[in-house]
């Protein structure tokens, strides 16, 4: 347990946190704005990377393959709010088991058309290896990880800060019946939030596919981690998302390494001790 | 309420008296079915009548089952030892669980319910010395009671499973026809108008909960020994959310209906299997179906649900 131990932990924690906050961001916002548990935001995850990987596989660039998981899965993502979750607004359970079954179909046709092996996306050369300084060495591609993240979010705050449609998000997420009265489209911005949260858990997907590999049973994994990110956080709240994937990142990755067997409970009881404290998670104002 | 108690009389008579003229494979997927039936109501309890929907209760019933599977392969437990101790620990988690869980209303409620069957299948997929993790318990021996018939026997375990549904049935419709369940469905209607009446508005939810994480452990209990084996995918999300559609496809707040819903999605489930191996995918759609074409439940469609 030397301080190399704590800094090599801590940055992999870091790291796993930022990928977290790609996934997070958008079920938190998806959440905030239309009340929608969405268990099929692993799903997107997943699918992301299995885009990704077929598009490296055919052009040989990762940036393309950025690219193309998040339009793809963005359009999904369009598809299943406007034609399924719209006529279930207000029905908690009726979206629950909506979600679920998408998330089935995506899980079966992954499997149908990928097949079950798992794979790895090919990072670009320029993102391979190590960066030193000092006695240290950190990973090139966990670097990267945390600046995507880090610019995302901070996009992310600036059009929900200073735009005008961040501002009408915003008012859907305080109140959806207010925000429609004084005249915002909230079906519309449903929709786009919905598919930019998509689109989120999709780009963390593939790049996630660089890093944890892309696998059946991927979308289950990752799930629970963007719930407790978002439980901890605080419903529909961006700082809520970065702090709570933070955090999160963090517990996992001591949990793991200093508790093996105990390393989802590392995870858990943090959580419930804070929605002990705070129901509402660390951000959440309803 | 006593056509509902005829009705229920009725089916179960009705499988007792068929069931030693079915061949082997349908009576064990009957009893497959029975056993779901029981965490189905257990989960109605929560979700019908009190308005909370779990998305964990496969934690209750896996903690149930994993006890047993302990117990049985490791020491040796007879049934007795085994029962109650699958009872106590589902018990004792839901109790625990049950104080974070209750706090949250609404969607909190829903993924407070789903990290906390997290913790459960994390342990049981991580805490291999206890678990075997990821491979699961097998070779759970069928309980010995000294009876004629041994309880390998299809027809056998068919009645000891049968009845332990109908004692999960006769116990459950007589608690939501009490005071107690009748204030249950007060809550689920207004909670605020329940708490100004003088209702205990906590302790009924509170003990909702651990209830119908008793009776779900005690269907974990039959589960391992119907199936002999016992793995982290008895207490993954999937378990689940699939007890919840269980409930949801038969009519929420009507025992019978998810008993019935129950019923045809494990089999639906055994026989569709066998001819296509596209199974998760009908269930996908299943589920989708169910909530665009039935949001009510079969039963709730017909009239007789909640009102």
């Amino acid at each position: 347990m030397s301080g190399e131990f704590w800094i090599a932990q801590s940055f992999n924690g870091i790291s796993y946190g930022a990928l977290l906050f790609l996934l997070a961001s958008g079920l938190s916002l998806i959440f905030g704005v239309m009340r929608i548990v969405n268990l099929a935001h692993g799903s997107y995850f997943m699918l992301g990377g299995y885009i990704g990987l077929s598009v490296v596989w055919r052009t040989g660039s990762f940036a393309t393959a950025l690219v193309a998981g998040a339009v793809g899965v963005g359009l999904i993502g369009l598809g299943m709010e406007r034609l399924f979750l719209r006529r279930l607004s207000g029905q908690t359970l009726g979206q629950v088991l909506m979600t679920i079954g998408f998330a089935l179909i995506f899980q079966d046709l992954a499997l149908l058309i990928w097949g079950g092996d798992p794979y790895t996306i090919p990072a670009p050369a320029l993102l391979q290896g190590v960066v030193r300084t000092g006695t240290f060495s950190f990973p090139t591609y966990r670097i990267f990880i945390v600046l995507v993240a880090f610019v995302i979010g901070i996009l992310l705050w600036l059009a929900l800060e200073w735009t005008r449609a961040g501002a009408m998000i915003r008012a859907a997420v305080d109140d959806a019946e207010m925000a429609r009265g004084v005249g915002v489209n909230v079906p519309v911005i449903s929709l786009a939030v919905f598919a930019l949260g998509a689109c989120l858990a999709a780009l963390g997907g593939v790049i996630g596919g660089a890093f944890l590999g892309v696998y059946p049973g991927a979308d289950f994994e990752v799930l629970p981690y963007a719930f407790v990110v978002v439980i901890v956080g605080g419903l529909g709240s961006l700082p809520g998302a970065m702090v709570g994937s933070l955090l999160v990142g963090l517990l996992d990755n001591f949990g793991k390494a200093l508790f093996p067997e105990l390393s989802y409970f590392t995870l858990f009881a943090p959580m419930a001790l804070i929605l002990a404290l705070r129901p509402t998670g660390l951000f959440g104002r309803v | 309420m006593k056509r509902r108690v005829l009705y229920g009389g009725l089916a179960a008579g009705l499988m007792a008296v068929m069931a030693p003229f079915l061949p082997a494979y349908p009576l064990t997927v009957l009893t497959q079915a029975l056993i779901a039936a029981m965490l189905a109501m257990s989960l109605d309890l929560l979700l019908g009548y009190t308005g909370l929907p779990s998305l964990g209760h496969a934690a209750y019933f896996g903690v149930g089952a994993y006890a047993v599977a302990i117990l049985a392969t490791e020491r040796q437990v007879g049934f007795a030892g085994c029962l109650v101790a699958g009872i106590v620990v589902a018990t004792v988690a839901a109790a625990l669980f049950g104080v974070l869980a209750i706090r949250a209303t609404g969607t909190y409620f829903l993924m407070i319910t789903l990290a906390l069957g997290m913790v459960v299948w994390g342990l049981a997929f991580r805490w291999v010395s206890l678990t075997k993790g990821d491979n699961g318990i097998s070779g759970v021996p069928r309980p010995d009671l000294s009876l004629t018939w041994s309880l390998w026997g299809a027809l056998p375990f068919f009645y000891f499973t049968l009845l332990g549904a109908l004692i999960v049935w006769v116990f459950l419709t007589t608690l939501v026809a009490s005071p107690f369940g009748l204030g249950l469905e007060g809550i689920r209607e207004s909670e605020s108008r329940m708490r100004a009446l003088g209702y205990n508005v906590w302790l009924h939810k509170y003990l909702a909960f651990v209830i119908s994480g008793t009776v779900a452990g005690f269907a974990g209990v039959f589960w391992a020994y119907y199936n002999g084996f016992v793995s982290p995918v008895d207490v993954q999300l999937v378990t689940s959310v699939e007890a919840l559609l269980m409930v949801a496809l038969g009519g929420p707040g009507t025992l019978v209906g998810p008993a019935v819903g129950a019923v045809i999605i494990v089999f639906l489930k055994n026989f569709v299997s066998v001819y296509t191996k596209r199974w998760l995918l009908i269930l996908g759609a299943v589920y989708i179906g169910a909530i665009l074409f039935a949001p009510r439940g079969l039963f709730g469609a017909l009239g007789r649900g909640r009102r």
